[in-house]
């Protein structure tokens, strides 16, 4: 369908009018080109059809290197067309959201924001792993400029660890994902890089490898995500990163990386996932208690948060290798919810930032006195990641612990964590509310505090109205997701059970493969 | 036509206009009135132009039936990526030969004196080198081989000698040449040995001899010996470890121009022999893999020089150097190709040799467009801060080393992808793994030319970099990182142009035949000989 190239396009073109557009014009055309791939992406989930069932829609192809195999195919189930929405939703929000904070050089500025968005929507609708690997890959040159250029004084170092370390990880899944097409070439004779031939010819392969691909793809996927240990890079680089770009980071990129694992480890390598859910599972919580140790001992701000990413894509890896749908739908909205409220909060920061230029906890403190309608966003937000009951956060988090829980038991799908794994990381949320209720306590309220020579470069002492208005989209979605989460959790049923269909009982499977038998049986003999 | 002489000499026609080309270029160099002296680089483009244009008339593929080569179809690819290289290094070369000679003349403080002069003889030089390039893709014999593979390197000693007025450049090219010479011997040696084994130079009949041994159980052991100390001579051309040790003195000594040129041809010369004798064993697309010995050999000179060329280039402070080792190490890449074997392999190594060619050279292009107090930029503290005064220098910096490093969408990751695809289809899997980390490896210091000029704030030494005195070689730079860019889009045309010219002729043999019985599709064809069983 039409639609997703458009969506694919729209922000290259954009790009393309902001590097020849003058300086100031940038700014609002980018504006108006990412606003406009939000409509397109409307559109396109209006037009659908497929929410709620497994299937694919969008689906469209452009035959690139035949002899190999390779084209260029999108499409997009229920999931995938989320985050799509989620990444175009976000975007006009970015761009409004660093309007005063980017003064110089700001037609490259937009121009990477906007090729970013593109090959992010790119990861999300491939539907050709060579196309993924791609889109996945190039998802790393924007957001080193953005660093490099527009960063904070430690931007060298940031950016270059950030490049390395998910570089090295993504050559890695590229092995990986080599040997699963070679393989399925060998057996077929025929090149392909379908990433649906090749996810059914990956889950039919034995042990031992679907081992060996699973490990390639855990590297490559775990350090975007990012899980203990390979965590290191994320907090250098949102620290330093400009506020739209540790919005994307954390809003969009973190999520390449457990949506890779949704969409490649589930369904490719069931048995070894089945081995290795565990140990990942063990890491997970590792990472959401150890983040969260690392963020009770912050004094700056940002790093907290950036910290907190690391906690809460511990529950959002949990949900996953729970194995069954609720875990696994519960850790798709803990996506779409930690982009909302993880997004806002480094908006919030980086408000905060441009007014007073200190992040540190001990030299600001008592802002709700200066600024109420910021400190009224900052405890709503906080709230909504802590996980109040009413707004989003709490629905997705139950949702992944429950279905962790839920695991040992549950008979028809092979959980292999269990009430212990849920318990261990229900204490994450304990210590979640402990640094981020800590941190609202310092610098929202007690005695008001601001560092000496207050520069705030013409803005307003209190949020102005293009800040609010980044704010609030972001606000009534996290309402609206705390109290109907249904309307998501219903459209996105139907993949969810789908990518878990290769972990349904032998029982259900032998029906279906005696139905087969008895239809082949049935019909003539060729 | 079908007298065996002519048809020989139809062949040559690229390299006979090289040859005229060297004598015009020569005699213009040094011609006493300037205007018309300036004139060298464009007569030698011109002519490096026509040979690749003819390359494309001359091995058209209806001809090449009757050819009898062991690769029919790589003349054409190696003849236009060959010109098209040379065609950018030539205006790399404006305003560095003989600069201080012309710059006096122009001020009126001297004469023109020939004697002096090397322009001409620079250029003329770099024709010949090219046309020892093509000259390899139609050997038939060994003789023919050697001849064409010391007419690539003797040419650049004395344009390393040349280029530049430095005892660095002296002491460079007595390097390259002594150790140049005693790889020759080598490789000759090894090729003296072939003969006592097989009795014959000519490919076609060593190969029967050769295949003959290996069914009567296993390959003469001189045979074996003589392809190992031949492999090894012919290893000194692409710097593989560990006969890598004199590339980073000799990078560093030459002129980048001349650098560039260094990392380019020789190294496809030696790739293009390297894949001639293996296919004097017998190995084609159907066959099954290379003998024991070599392909150990093989393997293990190909981790060492990917993982010595990596951490060398880690560990320098001069970019010359640090580019010096990342081309040992895309060597050990393309040994990657190599040891996949025909089909696949060689494919991955043709469209390799084009994505390293234009990267490398890209890379080189913007040490000769900009300069320190009229010396060549050295460290990496002299590109600090580059984007502020030279934007566009810096952009074709970081594109070319991000294609030199394998990064999607460029040009170098679809050629580093076929040659995993490759490495993997044969059962290397090890070795693909070896090369991705090597891959990571080397993002930590192609990223240094991307970050230095983007982030390192300028310094007093980098704030004196300026532009050379002419636009040519910014202007080849710009062109070839846009050609990184671009050429992907064609990615489907190229990959087919390089599976063509990487077919042996058993290969294309059967895909003619396969072509006029209308058995199968032309995919199937193409397929069939892909399929090469796996564990060589």
């Amino acid at each position: 369908m039409i639609w997703g190239w458009i969506m694919l396009l729209l922000p290259i073109i954009g790009a393309l009018g902001v590097v020849v557009s003058s300086g100031r014009a940038a700014r609002s055309l980018a504006l108006w080109t990412s606003l406009a791939t939000f409509g397109a992406s409307i559109v396109a989930a209006v037009n659908f059809g497929v929410w709620g069932t497994g299937e694919f829609g969008l689906v469209s192809s452009i035959p690139w290197m035949s002899e190999v195999g390779i084209s260029i195919s999108i499409g997009a189930d229920s999931v995938s067309m989320m985050l799509v929405l989620l990444t175009t939703f976000l975007m006009p929000l970015a761009v409004l959201g660093s309007w005063t904070a980017v003064n110089e050089r700001l037609k490259e500025y937009y121009g990477w924001l906007l090729l970013i968005e593109t090959a992010m929507i790119g990861v999300f609708l491939a539907r050709d792993l060579v196309f993924f690997y791609v889109c996945f890959e190039f998802t790393l040159v924007p957001m080193y400029f953005l660093i490099a250029i527009y960063g904070g004084s430690g931007r060298a170092r940031a950016c270059v660890k950030f490049f390395l370390y998910t570089f090295t990880g993504s050559l890695i899944a590229l092995v990986g994902f080599l040997y699963v097409a070679w393989s399925n070439m060998e057996s077929t004779g025929q090149w392909s890089f379908d990433i649906a031939t090749l996810t059914t010819f990956a889950a039919g392969m034995p042990l031992a490898d679907q081992l060996w691909i699973l490990t390639a793809l855990v590297i490559g996927f775990a350090v975007k995500i990012p899980l203990f240990p390979v965590h290191t890079w994320l907090p250098l680089a949102h620290t330093e990163a400009p506020t739209a770009g540790s919005v994307i980071l954390a809003g969009v990129l973190l999520k390449l990386g457990t949506y890779g694992l949704y969409r490649f480890a589930l369904p490719m390598t069931p048995e070894a996932v089945v081995e290795w859910a565990p140990i990942l599972g063990i890491l997970s919580i590792v990472g959401i208690l150890y983040a969260g140790l690392i963020c009770w001992v912050q004094t700056d701000v940002k790093k907290l948060v950036a910290y907190s990413s690391v906690s809460h894509l511990g529950f959002c890896v949990l949900g996953i290798f729970a194995l069954n749908p609720m875990g696994l739908q519960g850790s798709v909205l803990y996506m779409i919810n930690h982009g909302l409220s993880t997004g806002a909060l480094f908006f919030l920061v980086g408000m905060m930032y441009e007014r007073y230029h200190t992040r540190d906890m001990d030299s600001i403190g008592g802002l709700a006195k200066r600024m109420p309608i910021w400190a009224f966003f900052m405890v709503f937000f906080v709230l909504a990641s802590v996980g109040l009951p009413g707004l989003n956060g709490f629905v997705s988090e139950f949702l992944c612990l429950l279905g962790t829980f839920a695991a040992g038991e549950s008979g028809s799908y092979p959980g292999v964590l269990g009430p212990w794994f849920a318990a261990f990381a229900a204490l994450g949320m304990i210590v979640a509310a402990m640094y981020l209720l800590i941190m609202v306590g310092k610098i929202v309220f007690g005695s008001l505090k601001e560092p000496a020579g207050t520069d705030r470069h013409g803005l307003s002492v209190d949020l102005n109205a293009r800040e609010i208005t980044v704010l609030v989209p972001l606000a009534v979605l996290c309402i609206l997701l705390g109290v109907q989460p249904w309307i998501a959790m219903d459209a996105m049923d139907g993949s969810v059970v789908e990518i878990l269909s290769v972990y349904q009982p032998s029982e259900v499977a032998q029906q279906m493969v005696d139905a087969g038998s008895a239809w082949v049986a049935g019909s003539p003999s060729p | 036509m079908n007298d065996p002489m002519t048809n020989h000499l139809w062949y040559l026609i690229p390299e006979a206009i090289l040859l005229v080309g060297v004598v015009f270029v020569a005699i213009f160099g040094l011609v006493h009135n300037a205007s018309l002296r300036r004139l060298t680089p464009a007569i030698a483009g011109c002519f490096v132009i026509a040979s690749g244009v003819a390359s494309v008339f001359v091995f058209a593929p209806d001809r090449m039936e009757s050819a009898q080569f062991l690769f029919p179809g790589m003349g054409r690819w190696i003849g236009v990526i060959t010109a098209a290289i040379g065609f950018m290094i030539i205006p790399m070369s404006v305003g560095h030969v003989d600069r201080r000679l012309e710059r006096e003349v122009a001020a009126g403080r001297l004469r023109f004196d020939p004697l002096r002069a090397s322009g001409g003889e620079y250029y003329a030089f770099m024709l010949l080198s090219l046309a020892g390039l093509m000259l390899v893709c139609t050997a038939r014999d060994l003789i023919w081989l050697f001849l064409a593979l010391e007419l690539t390197s003797l040419p650049t000693y004395v344009l390393v000698a040349m280029s530049r007025s430095s005892r660095l450049a002296q002491e460079a090219a007595m390097k390259y040449f002594f150790l140049g010479a005693m790889a020759a011997a080598v490789f000759l040696y090894g090729f003296a040995l072939l003969y006592t084994a097989t009795g014959t130079v000519e490919f076609e009949a060593m190969r029967q001899v050769l295949t003959q041994q290996a069914q009567e159980g296993g390959i003469n052991s001189l045979a074996i010996v003589g392809l190992v100390l031949a492999l090894f001579g012919i290893l000194y051309k692409l710097a593989a470890a560990p006969l890598h040790l004199y590339a980073a003195d000799v990078y560093e000594g030459a002129a980048a121009p001349v650098t560039a040129f260094l990392g380019f041809v020789p190294k496809a010369a030696g790739v293009l022999a390297i894949m001639m004798l293996l296919s004097v064993t017998g190995l084609n697309e159907m066959a099954t893999g290379l003998p024991y010995p070599i392909l150990i050999m093989l393997w293990v000179v190909a981790v060492l020089t990917m993982t010595l060329g990596n951490i060398g280039a880690l560990l320098q402070r001069s970019v010359k150097r640090m580019l010096a080792y990342s081309s040992i190490a895309h060597s050990g890449y393309l040994l990657i190709g190599i040891i996949a074997g025909p089909g696949v392999g060689y494919t991955a190594v043709l469209f390799y040799l084009l994505a390293y060619g234009i990267g490398n050279t890209a890379a080189f292009s913007v040490l000769s467009g900009l300069e320190r107090r009229g010396q060549e930029m050295a460290t990496m503290e002299d590109l600090a801060g580059l984007r502020h005064r030279h934007p566009l220098m810096a952009a074709v910096l970081a594109i070319s080393s991000g294609s030199l490093l394998g990064f999607p969408p460029l040009l170098g990751f679809w050629g580093k992808l076929l040659l995993f695809i490759a490495g993997i289809q044969t059962g290397q899997v090890v070795l693909v793994i070896i090369a991705a980390v090597n891959s990571a490896i080397s993002g930590w210091y192609y990223l240094k030319l991307v970050a230095v000029p983007i982030m390192a704030a300028p310094t007093a030494r980098s704030e004196a970099v300026e532009r050379g005195p002419t636009g040519w070689p910014r202007l080849a730079g710009v062109v070839l990182a846009a050609a990184s860019l671009v050429l992907p889009v064609f990615l489907s045309w190229l990959v087919d142009q390089s599976e063509y010219s990487a077919r042996t002729d058993a290969a294309m043999a059967a895909a003619e035949s396969a072509e006029a019985s209308g058995a199968g599709d032309a995919t199937a064809s193409l397929q069939g000989p892909l399929d090469r069983p796996s564990g060589s």
